[in-house]
């Protein structure tokens, strides 16, 4: 076990009723962190918000258009912790750019940075990613990095000063799940800040999987915006994340290779 | 009369300062949640009304959507 594997389960192994996601000093209590985009309508994506208990809920920014300024998103997620996105930005330039006219629209210096590489896998473009996380950073802000699940890229990114890395389980909207856990727990026993799964998550089970292998939180939107019943899933995710959650602090038994009998083996009848 | 972009599309006959450019795109330069970069630089809202528009600036006018 690695010094930093060490602080991360005896940390772990401290958890009460006062267990807190903390990023960049601030606590929260849900460990859930849900998008706002591709809901059936609005109400849906407020009753799936209430739902999944989360407190922080991404928003994108994009140019104004007249047709869409009816509602707006200020307004409606006056009670959230806003959290917004440079999605879709492909250079660290436009991303940067991005990020700071959501400091100005929504008075927040968090910033989820996302630069990808493409448009058709939407992987990240990692050197463009770490040259705008090293930027914001230095400008002030607070930044959490959607990235490869790659820990020499999480590494670079907590270098340049990131209050926490959001490595992919998969990718965008893809709902494969955690396709590389190995690689997720590399990042874990390394890391020194909070590690996000971020996208990819298709189901509760994913959820658990990722508080289970010790990720300090979950970031997902497609999952439950585009299931059948968002509301039904944004309460299933709420429930697979304290789950993953309590399994995780719990400490689970070591895989064996063969069966271990669990009830006493003495007093048998007919022995 | 200036010549400007907004949000990359041509204006013929831009106003004098930015807050009278997001009045006249319809915008309550008031309203929570707005956003302008002239040139690739963030215009603080309290710069809007002595900012003067220029021929050839490229202005963005932004406000949140949803977003994952």
């Amino acid at each position: 076990m690695t010094q930093l594997e060490g602080v991360r389960r005896s940390r772990a192994a401290t958890g009460s009723e006062a267990d807190r996601l903390t990023i960049a000093g601030r606590a929260f209590t849900s460990r859930l962190l849900l998008g706002s985009a591709g809901y059936p309508n609005q109400q849906v994506m407020l009753d799936s918000l209430a739902a999944s208990g989360a407190e922080i809920v991404t928003v994108s920014v994009r140019r104004i258009s007249l047709e869409g300024y009816a509602e707006s998103m200020v307004d409606v997620l006056s009670d959230k912790f806003v959290l917004p996105n440079t999605a879709g930005c492909e250079t660290a330039r436009d991303a940067v750019l991005t990020a700071r006219l959501a400091r100005e629209a929504l008075g927040t210096s968090w910033v989820k940075l996302e630069v990808i590489g493409d448009r058709e896998t939407l992987y990240p473009d990692v050197e463009q990613l770490v040259q705008a996380a090293d930027e914001l950073v230095r400008d002030g802000f607070v930044v959490l990095p959607y990235s490869n699940e790659d820990p020499i890229t999480a590494q670079k990114l907590i270098d340049v000063g990131c209050s926490a890395v959001m490595p992919m389980g998969s990718p965008i909207g893809s709902g494969q799940g955690i396709a590389n856990p190995t690689a997720i727990e590399l990042i874990l026993n390394r890391a020194n800040v909070p590690v996000i799964v971020d996208a990819g998550l298709g189901t509760a089970s994913d959820a658990a999987q990722a508080m289970e292998l010790g990720c300090d939180a979950v970031l997902l939107n497609t999952a439950v915006s585009k299931a059948h019943d968002p509301v039904r899933m944004a309460r299933a995710m709420r429930a697979a994340v304290d789950a993953g959650r309590d399994a995780r602090l719990a400490g689970r038994i070591p895989r064996r290779a063969h069966a271990e009998p669990s009830s006493p083996q003495m007093g048998l009848i007919g022995s | 009369m200036n010549t400007i972009t907004v949000n990359g599309e041509p204006r013929e006959a831009a106003p004098d300062t930015l807050r009278q450019l997001v009045e006249a795109e319809g915008l309550d330069p008031d309203r929570r949640g707005l956003a302008v970069a002239r040139n690739g630089r963030v215009v603080p809202r309290q710069q809007w009304e002595r900012t003067e528009l220029e021929a050839g600036d490229a202005i963005e006018i932004v406000k949140p959507f949803a977003g994952g």
